[in-house]
């Protein structure tokens, strides 16, 4: 059932995702000096997001792998996500 | 196909000889034999401990143990049965040793990891008799090591929460390679819809075991960094929530109590249409409804917790859910009763514990919606009744689908016969005395006797002394049936290929199978339970 194919990834797209993620970074920094009120939480963890996505998209190539390996990991992220917000049914109404 | 050298013969690697041809093997069938003797193993002695705890009940006052033995006598209990024997049972002996071939295939993905998750299951078997025995004893805490006790008691809980967390890391490894023996190595000619149930089931199992795990392992690890470190998440006294323990729990051990049942439910899968003769009633529902139960199963894990001080918010919201459980598990218990309607049924010993397990389940499953629903939960919780409804499922639905996998594939694991009547007997007595024991706890849980105590009121003795009675019934059936099982090897009825007529692969190699399990690509029918050839050959 395996097709044994390999995606190889070009050094400048490489080079691209490494410099977006700095930038990233630097951004994140940058907005520790700026207060922005109850924006700042959401746009911190969106930028992290982000710089995940970019690392599992690219540097972990979920982007080029079979629908099985992308709905598995999709998979896993949901399973998490309910078993944090499904706890908050309790924590936040106790 | 008589001359064929089964993988007895055979050992993989090849060149090993003696004890180091099973102890480095990686061929999935003796690593499911190994499973067998160790799993049989961890079972007999739980089940001894399960029968003195039972004798301590007999009386009032003191019988035959201290309140201190007692409470760690029923942990050791637990852990054993819930970590050693129905968590890896069927997965590991029936799995490892059946998907494979199901799929039409020579061996699982990762063969090393397979032995790799088998040492692991050795070592965390160990550390839980090592714990026994060193700094303090074993833990009287229960199997679910709820917080702020764990944290308190003098007894040797870092080194048991170890051991369950060295076995979860066996079982994750088991289900990852059956998530991916099944996505990358079942046969070509296999397509989704013609893998058997019981693969199906495995599959589903196997998903619940890589996204729970880990969930339980992190959170034993942490109560051993509270006891080790003073950290203070669970600790009250540190600022801590004991209930976010309780929480992180039974995220992962509610979706194992599906770990358990899914097999046991893909085994009764098998059995029932084989001894039918017959298609089964519903193919894709029971496939479907597996994959329904691994994620409706993963969703209701407070229901565990409605006397725990949690929100009312969230006992509403977890009850609700638990209703949804029972929708796609009726769905197959009414797929296998009419598999049986009109059929033409040959009684045999595993479809006499298939029929009783269906019995017994659906007890179980009956009274857990008065235990999922919040106002009677409220009135029997942390009674005998939930020892009575917690049995009925994990032992009369998994320990008597372990029973009827046992029976069912025992001529294929071994290539020999077993002597039909005494299994007859066996399976009379065991559930004869399964009924006695059992069902007086429900009325004990409900006259409000409760779980884990050593000692109770004078209104109780009648029903612990008749449940004791069962008890030793119990007991009695089981040793009669694993004693049968064991002098098949004294008999050697030799068994043919395909003795009970079944239709899936592991029926079309030999008994037992030959190294590589097929002798050339096997033919893959259209529909894994089509009867047509074999009545036409009968």
């Amino acid at each position: 059932m395996d097709s044994g194919e390999q995606h190889l990834s070009s050094f400048l797209s490489l080079a691209l995702v490494l410099a977006a993620l700095l930038a990233l970074t630097g951004l994140t920094v940058a907005m520790s000096y700026v207060d922005l009120g109850r924006f700042n939480v959401p746009l911190t963890l969106g930028i992290a997001g982000t710089k995940v996505s970019l690392v599992l998209l690219y540097f972990m190539h979920l982007r080029y792998e079979n629908r099985a390996v992308v709905y598995s990991f999709l998979g896993t992220i949901g399973f998490l996500a309910i078993m944090i917000s499904f706890t908050f049914w309790d924590v936040a109404f106790r | 196909m008589a001359t064929t050298p089964s993988f007895f013969e055979t050992p993989a690697p090849a060149g090993l000889t003696g004890i180091k041809a099973w102890l480095l093997t990686h061929d999935h069938k003796r690593l499911g034999l190994m499973y067998l003797w160790a799993v049989l193993f961890w079972f007999a002695l739980a089940l001894v401990i399960g029968l003195l705890l039972r004798l301590e009940l007999m009386t009032m006052g003191r019988t035959i143990m201290s309140a201190g033995v007692y409470n760690s006598a029923f942990t050791l209990h637990g852990v054993i049965m819930i970590f050693l024997f129905v968590i890896p049972g069927i997965p590991a002996i029936f799995g490892n040793f059946f998907l494979p071939i199901q799929l039409g295939t020579d061996d699982v993905f990762f063969p090393r990891l397979n032995l790799l998750s088998w040492y692991l299951y050795i070592l965390g078997g160990l550390l839980a008799i090592v714990s026994l025995f060193t700094a303090g004893g074993f833990p009287d805490t229960g199997w679910t090591f709820y917080v702020p006790f764990s944290i308190g008691t003098k007894h040797n809980v870092p080194m048991t929460v170890f051991a369950a967390f060295i076995l979860g890391m066996s079982s994750m490894l088991t289900g990852l390679n059956f998530i991916t023996t099944v996505h990358r190595k079942r046969s070509p000619n296999m397509g989704w819809m013609q893998i058997p149930l019981f693969t199906w089931s495995l599959y589903a199992t196997a998903w619940v075991q890589v996204l729970a795990t880990p969930v339980i392992s992190i959170t034993l690890l942490l109560v051993i960094a509270e006891r080790l470190l003073n950290i203070g998440l669970f600790d009250p006294g540190r600022g801590g929530d004991p209930i976010l323990y309780q929480h992180l729990f039974w995220m992962y051990s509610h979706p194992a109590v599906y770990v358990m049942i899914l097999p046991g439910m893909g085994v009764v899968s098998e059995i029932i249409p084989t001894f039918s003769r017959k298609a089964i009633f519903g193919y894709k529902a029971i496939v479907f409804s597996s994959m329904g139960i691994a994620i409706a199963g993963s969703l209701v894990w407070a229901h565990h917790m409605y006397t725990s001080g949690m929100s009312d918010t969230a006992i509403f919201v977890f009850s609700l859910l638990t209703f949804l459980v029972a929708i796609p598990t009726a769905v197959k218990v009414f797929s296998w009763v009419s598999t049986l309607y009109k059929a033409s049924i040959e009684m045999s010993p595993p479809l006499l514990y298939a029929l009783i397990f269906i019995y017994l389940f659906s007890v179980g499953g009956l009274t857990g919606l008065v235990l999922g629903a919040a106002g009677p939960d409220i009135h029997v919780h942390d009674t005998h009744f939930v020892v009575a409804h917690f049995h009925f499922t994990m032992f009369g639905g998994t320990g008597f689908a372990f029973f009827a996998a046992l029976h069912f594939w025992w001529p294929k694991m071994f290539g020999i016969m077993y002597n039909f009547r005494r299994a007859y007997i066996a399976a009379t007595l065991t559930t004869v005395g399964f009924l006695f024991h059992y069902v007086p706890m429900f009325i004990l849980g409900m006259m409000g006797m409760p779980r884990r105590s050593y000692d109770y009121l004078p209104q109780f003795a009648q029903g612990n002394a008749l449940a004791t009675v069962g008890g030793i019934l119990l007991f009695t059936g089981i040793a009669l049936m694993l004693v049968n099982l064991l002098l098949s090897f004294r008999s050697r009825i030799a068994a043919p290929a395909n003795p009970w007529g079944g239709c899936t692969l592991e029926w079309t190699v030999p008994s037992p199978p030959p190294l590589h399990n097929f002798l050339r690509q096997p033919d893959i029918q259209d529909y894994p339970y089509d009867f047509t050839e074999i009545l036409r050959k009968s």
